[in-house]
C-alpha cells in the first residue's frame, strides 16, 4: 500500500483539480469531432433522463399501493411512431455529421506533406522524405497538413493520436493514409491501439508538435544525409532495375519517368491509377501488374526488399516526376558504390525540408 | 411490499412429489436425459462454472490495472488472461446463457409442448458445449492463448506461439452446440405450438429466442469456417489471410465480424425476451405494443447481419462501404429504442410491485439504454475513429453484455427460479444483491467511458500514469460487482433446500409455464393445453381464479 498511496494521492489531486473528460484539442479536426461528441452526449443525456423520468414517474404513480388494478392497454400507434421516428431522425443527423467528418479525416489535402510510418512488433518507425528516421516518436510542424502513409511489417497495428482525434490501422501489405494539421505545440501521446502481441502496451510514443522554426531546426539536425528518394535511387541501381526500366524506346520495362499519378492500361485490360500502393504491388507482385505492351519478365521482389526499402523506391519513382532523369540513373549504375548525387534528389530533400512555413 | 406472492400455506405446502427432478434418480438419468428441463439444468451448472472462471480472470485484469506498470503479471500473462476472459465469457457463458438455460427450460412449456423437437440433439448440444469448454480449459492450463478473443490474423496465424489451434477447435465445437440449440428452437416454435397458440399469442420471450435462433443458425457456421481457415493457415499455411501469398489479412475480420456482430444480438435478444416477461408480470399489464416489440426482435436479427463492417471503419475499408454500414448501424439502433420505450410505457397504468426480477429488469433498462446510446457514438463513423479500440468500446460492450444481458439473465433466473426448483429465493437479500450489482456495475464501467474518451487503448497491461485514478475507481467497483454476483450464488443454493415452497404461480403470471405445477412434470402438462386466452391476458387469469374459487366453494 505504501508505494501506491502517495502516487495515487498525487494523481487524485491532480485529477480533481484539472478534471478532463476529453484529451487536449491539438489539431484542426479535433474541435470538429468534439462538437459532434458533445452533441451526441447531450442527445444521450436527454434520452437517458427521459427514460429514467418515465420509469420513475410511472413507478411512483402506478405502484401497487396506489393502483391496485392495472388498466390493460393494447398500445398506441401514434406514440410508437413518435419514438421510432424521433430517434431515427436524430441517428440520421449523427450519421450524416459523422460521415462528413470521416471523409474529412481520411481525405488528405493535396498540399499535405507525406511521412511514412512503418509499424512492427513493437515499435513505430517514421520515415521522413528528407531522410530523417525516428522510432516511437514523430515530429511535425504546426499549421501544415501532414499526411501519414502507414504500413505494417508484420501484424495489424493502429496508429492513434488521441489529441488529434485521428487513428488509422497499419495493415500488413497495404498502404493506408490519414492526415491532420496540428494547431498546438507540445508533446502528445501516440498509442498502438490494435492488439499486436506481447509488448502491445509498450508500443507507444510521442507526437512532438513544433513551431515551424523549431521543426526546421529539428529537420536539419536529424537528417541521415540521404533522402528517401536518394536511398531509393541507390536501391534502384543495386537491384539493377535500370537494366529494363531505362527509359529507352526499346526498353524491356516501362518508362518510369512521370509514371506516378498517370493512368496505365494493364494487359488484363484494366485501367489503373499509379499511386504509392500500386507501385508497391507492382514491385512485389509484378506478374499481376503487367503494363500493356510489355512481356511478363520482371521477377518478384517479395521478401527481398524491406518495407523501408519499398518506401524509398516508391519515393524515388515519385521523384522522377520532378525532372526526367531516368537516362542518367542507368548511368549511375556504373558509378556504384559511390553515392549518387543529383539535383533531383536534392530538390526532393529540400522540398521536404522547406515545407515549414516561416 | 411483495403483494403478488400468495404462497401456499407453509404448514401444509410441499413441492409436488412427482416432477421432472424426482422422476428418475441417479447420475445416468441426468447424463442421458432427453428432457429439455434437465438439460437446461445441466447447462445452468456448466455455464455458472465457466462464469466464475471468466469472472476470476476479470478480477485479475482489474487487479493488474490498479497500477500503471505491469507489475502483477508479465504482459504476456496479462494478454493471456484478457484473451481467456473474453473467450470464456462470450463463447462459454453469454452465448449459451439465456437460450440454453432459460430458453431450453421454458420455450416448450410456454408454447404448450412436451419437449423440444429434437431431444437427443438437445443433449448432444450440451455435450458439444462441454467438449468445447473442456478443450478451452485444456488450452488454458497448457499455456493459454494470447490472440485476444478476436483472433486477428496474421497475429493468430503467424506471430503467436500459444494454443491457438486448441482454442480455435474449442470455439468451433462450442459453435455447433449453439447451432443445434438454434435449430431446435426454430423447429419447435414452428411445429410444436399447442392448439390455439398462434404466432401472435407467443410470449415475447419466444419471439426473442426465435430471432436469436435464426442468428445462431445462419451466423455460427461463418465463424466456424473462419476458424477452420485460421487453423489451416497456421498448420499448413494455405495463405488465405497472408498478403505474401496473395491473401488478404482483412478478410478474416470480415468473416469474423459477420458472425461476431450478430453474436452480440444472439447474446442480447434472449435477454430482451426475459425483460418483456418480467416487466409485464410485475406491472400486471400486457406489454405495450406487443407486435412492435415482437417485430423489433426480428428487425434486429435481420439488420444485425448487415452492420459487421462498423468494426472496421479505421481499417481502410472504402469510404462508401463505410457509408452503407454506418447507415445500417443507425437503423439497427432504432428497434432497440422502440423496445426501451415500449417497456417504459408498459408501466403506464399498471399495478407495479418491486420484487427482485423487476429490480434487475430496471437495472437492465438503465444500463442497456446507456450501452445502446454509446453504441451510436461508435456507429457514427467520424467519432468512431477517436473512440474505437479504446476503453470506450470496452465500456460500451460491457454495458450491453454485462449491464444488459447479465442483468437480464439474473432477472430471469430469479423470476423462473420458483418454476424451475419449486422453491422461492429469499426476497430481501436478493433485492440487496440486485442493488449492489447495479451500483458495482456503474462504478466499474462508467469510469471506462471517460478513459476511452481520453484515449486509453484497450488491452494494455501498462498505461500512462495519468489514467490511474479512473482505473482505481474501476477496480474498486469491480470488487463491489463481485460481491453482487457471489450473493445470488449463495442464497440460490441455500434456497434449494430452505426456500419457501413456491406453488404453481407465485407471481400470478399469465404464461402457460405458470399454469402447470412447479417444478413441472417431465411431460410438462398432464394434457396439452388448448389456448383460448390472449398473450399476457391478465383478465383471463382473474376469471380463471374466480372460476377455481367457485368450483372449490
Amino acid at each position: 500500500m505504501n508505494h501506491i498511496s502517495p502516487v495515487l494521492w498525487q494523481y487524485l489531486v491532480k485529477w480533481l483539480t484539472n478534471f478532463a473528460v476529453i484529451p487536449p484539442e491539438a489539431s484542426t479536426i479535433a474541435p470538429q469531432v468534439d462538437a459532434l461528441l458533445i452533441f451526441m452526449t447531450l442527445v444521450s443525456l436527454v434520452g437517458l433522463t427521459l427514460v429514467a423520468l418515465i420509469i420513475t414517474t410511472f413507478c411512483i404513480m402506478y405502484r401497487r399501493e396506489k393502483s391496485p388494478v392495472a388498466t390493460q392497454i393494447e398500445g398506441s400507434t401514434l406514440l410508437e411512431a413518435t419514438w421510432t421516428i424521433i430517434p431515427l431522425g436524430l441517428f440520421l443527423i449523427m450519421f450524416v455529421w459523422g460521415s462528413v467528418l470521416y471523409f474529412r479525416i481520411y481525405t488528405p489535402p493535396t498540399n499535405a506533406m507525406n511521412i511514412y510510418i512503418v509499424g512492427k512488433q513493437w515499435m513505430w518507425k517514421a520515415e521522413h522524405p528528407g531522410g530523417q528516421h525516428e522510432i516511437n516518436s514523430l515530429h511535425v510542424p504546426i499549421g501544415k497538413p501532414v499526411q501519414l502513409t502507414l504500413i505494417s511489417q508484420d501484424v495489424f497495428h493502429s496508429f492513434s493520436i488521441p489529441a488529434f482525434r485521428v487513428k488509422r490501422e497499419a495493415i500488413p501489405g497495404r498502404y493506408t493514409t490519414v492526415w491532420f494539421e496540428a494547431t498546438k505545440t507540445g508533446t502528445y501521446h501516440l498509442f498502438c491501439t490494435q492488439y499486436c502481441g506481447t509488448a502491445h502496451s509498450a508500443m507507444i510514443g510521442d507526437i512532438v508538435v513544433q513551431t515551424p522554426e523549431e521543426y526546421k531546426l529539428w529537420l536539419s539536425s536529424s537528417t541521415s544525409g540521404v533522402s528517401l528518394a536518394q536511398n531509393g535511387e541507390r536501391l534502384f541501381a543495386s537491384l539493377s532495375c535500370g537494366a529494363c526500366h531505362n527509359g529507352q524506346p526499346d526498353a524491356r520495362g516501362p518508362n518510369l519517368g512521370h509514371v506516378f499519378g498517370s493512368k496505365l492500361t494493364l494487359t488484363t485490360g484494366q485501367n489503373v491509377l499509379v499511386d504509392e500502393a500500386y507501385l508497391r504491388q507492382a514491385i512485389l507482385n509484378p506478374s499481376a501488374h503487367i503494363t500493356q505492351g510489355f512481356a511478363p519478365i520482371m521477377p518478384t521482389y517479395q521478401g527481398q526488399i524491406s518495407e523501408e526499402g519499398l518506401i524509398s523506391l516508391v519515393e524515388y519513382i515519385k521523384a522522377l516526376n520532378l525532372n526526367e532523369r531516368i537516362q542518367q540513373t542507368t548511368n549511375t549504375t556504373e558509378l556504384l558504390p559511390e553515392v549518387p548525387e543529383g539535383p533531383k534528389a536534392k530538390s526532393a530533400a529540400t522540398a521536404a525540408q522547406g515545407v515549414a512555413k516561416p | 411490499m411483495s403483494t403478488i406472492v400468495s404462497l401456499p400455506d407453509q404448514a401444509t405446502a410441499r413441492v409436488p412429489k412427482r416432477n421432472y427432478i424426482t422422476e428418475e434418480n441417479g447420475l445416468l438419468s441426468w447424463l442421458l436425459t432427453g428432457d429439455h428441463k434437465r438439460i437446461a439444468m445441466l447447462y445452468m451448472g456448466s455455464i455458472t462454472f465457466f462464469f466464475f472462471i471468466g469472472g476470476a480472470m476479470a478480477g485479475l485484469i482489474r487487479l493488474e490495472l490498479l497500477t500503471p506498470m505491469s507489475d502483477l503479471m508479465a504482459s504476456d500473462t496479462y494478454n493471456k488472461v484478457f484473451t481467456m476472459h473474453g473467450i470464456v465469457m462470450i463463447f462459454l457463458f453469454l452465448v449459451p446463457s439465456v437460450p440454453a438455460t432459460l430458453g431450453n427450460f421454458l420455450i416448450p412449456i410456454m408454447i404448450g409442448a412436451r419437449d423440444l423437437a429434437f431431444p437427443k440433439i438437445n443433449l448432444l448440444s450440451w455435450y458439444l458445449y462441454l467438449a468445447g469448454g473442456a478443450l478451452a480449459l485444456y488450452a488454458m492450463i497448457t499455456g493459454g492463448v494470447d490472440t485476444g478473443w478476436t483472433f486477428t490474423t496474421p497475429l493468430s496465424t503467424h506471430y503467436v506461439n500459444t494454443n491457438v489451434v486448441t482454442t480455435g477447435l474449442a470455439i468451433f465445437v462450442a459453435g455447433f452446440s449453439s447451432i443445434f440449440t438454434g435449430l431446435n428452437f426454430i423447429v419447435t416454435i414452428h411445429r410444436m405450438r399447442a392448439p390455439g397458440m398462434t404466432w401472435f399469442k407467443l410470449p415475447l420471450f419466444c419471439w426473442a429466442n426465435y430471432a436469436a435462433a435464426i442468428l445462431m443458425v445462419l451466423g455460427t457456421p461463418v465463424v466456424a469456417i473462419a476458424f477452420v481457415l485460421v487453423l489451416l493457415e497456421r498448420t499448413i499455411g494455405i495463405g488465405v489471410f497472408d498478403p505474401q501469398k496473395g491473401g488478404d489479412p482483412l478478410l478474416f475480420q470480415h468473416l469474423f465480424w459477420f458472425y461476431s456482430h450478430p453474436a452480440v444480438y444472439i447474446m442480447i435478444l434472449p435477454g430482451m425476451g426475459v425483460i418483456s416477461e418480467v416487466i409485464s408480470t410485475f406491472a400486471r399489464k400486457r406489454v405495450f405494443g406487443y407486435t412492435a416489440v415482437a417485430f423489433s426482435s426480428v428487425a434486429i436479427a435481420v439488420f444485425g447481419f448487415f452492420v459487421w463492417a462498423h468494426h472496421m471503419f479505421i481499417m481502410g475499408i472504402s469510404n462508401y462501404a463505410m457509408l452503407v454500414f454506418s447507415l445500417l448501424t443507425m437503423l439497427v439502433a432504432v428497434p432497440s429504442a422502440i423496445k426501451i420505450f415500449n417497456w417504459s410505457f408498459t408501466l403506464y397504468k399498471g399495478s407495479i410491485t418491486f420484487e427482485t426480477p423487476m429490480l434487475y429488469a430496471f437495472g437492465f433498462m438503465g444500463l442497456f439504454t446507456i450501452g445502446g446510446l454509446t453504441g451510436v457514438f461508435l456507429g457514427t463513423s467520424g467519432t468512431d475513429i477517436h473512440l474505437t479500440e479504446t476503453y470506450f468500446i470496452v465500456a460500451h460492450f460491457h454495458f450491453v453484455m454485462v449491464g444488459g444481458m447479465l442483468m437480464a439473465f439474473l432477472s430471469g433466473i430469479h423470476f423462473w427460479w420458483p418454476k424451475m426448483t419449486g422453491r422461492m429465493y429469499p426476497e430481501k437479500i436478493s433485492q440487496l444483491a440486485a442493488v449492489v450489482t447495479f451500483i458495482g456495475f456503474n462504478f466499474t464501467f462508467f469510469p471506462q467511458f471517460l478513459l476511452g474518451m481520453l484515449g486509453m487503448p484497450r488491452r494494455y497491461a501498462a498505461y500512462p500514469p495519468e489514467f490511474q485514478v479512473l482505473n482505481v475507481f474501476s477496480s474498486a467497483g469491480a470488487s463491489i460487482l463481485g460481491v453482487g454476483y457471489l450473493l445470488p450464488m449463495l442464497y440460490l443454493v441455500w434456497s434449494l433446500k430452505y426456500g419457501e415452497v413456491a406453488g404453481n404461480n407465485p407471481w400470478q403470471a399469465t404464461g402457460l409455464e405458470w399454469q402447470t405445477q412447479s417444478p413441472p412434470l417431465t411431460e410438462n402438462f398432464k394434457e396439452i393445453p388448448i389456448v383460448t386466452q390472449d398473450v399476457y391476458d391478465y383478465e383471463w387469469l382473474e376469471r380463471q381464479k374466480e372460476h377455481e374459487v367457485t368450483q372449490v366453494g
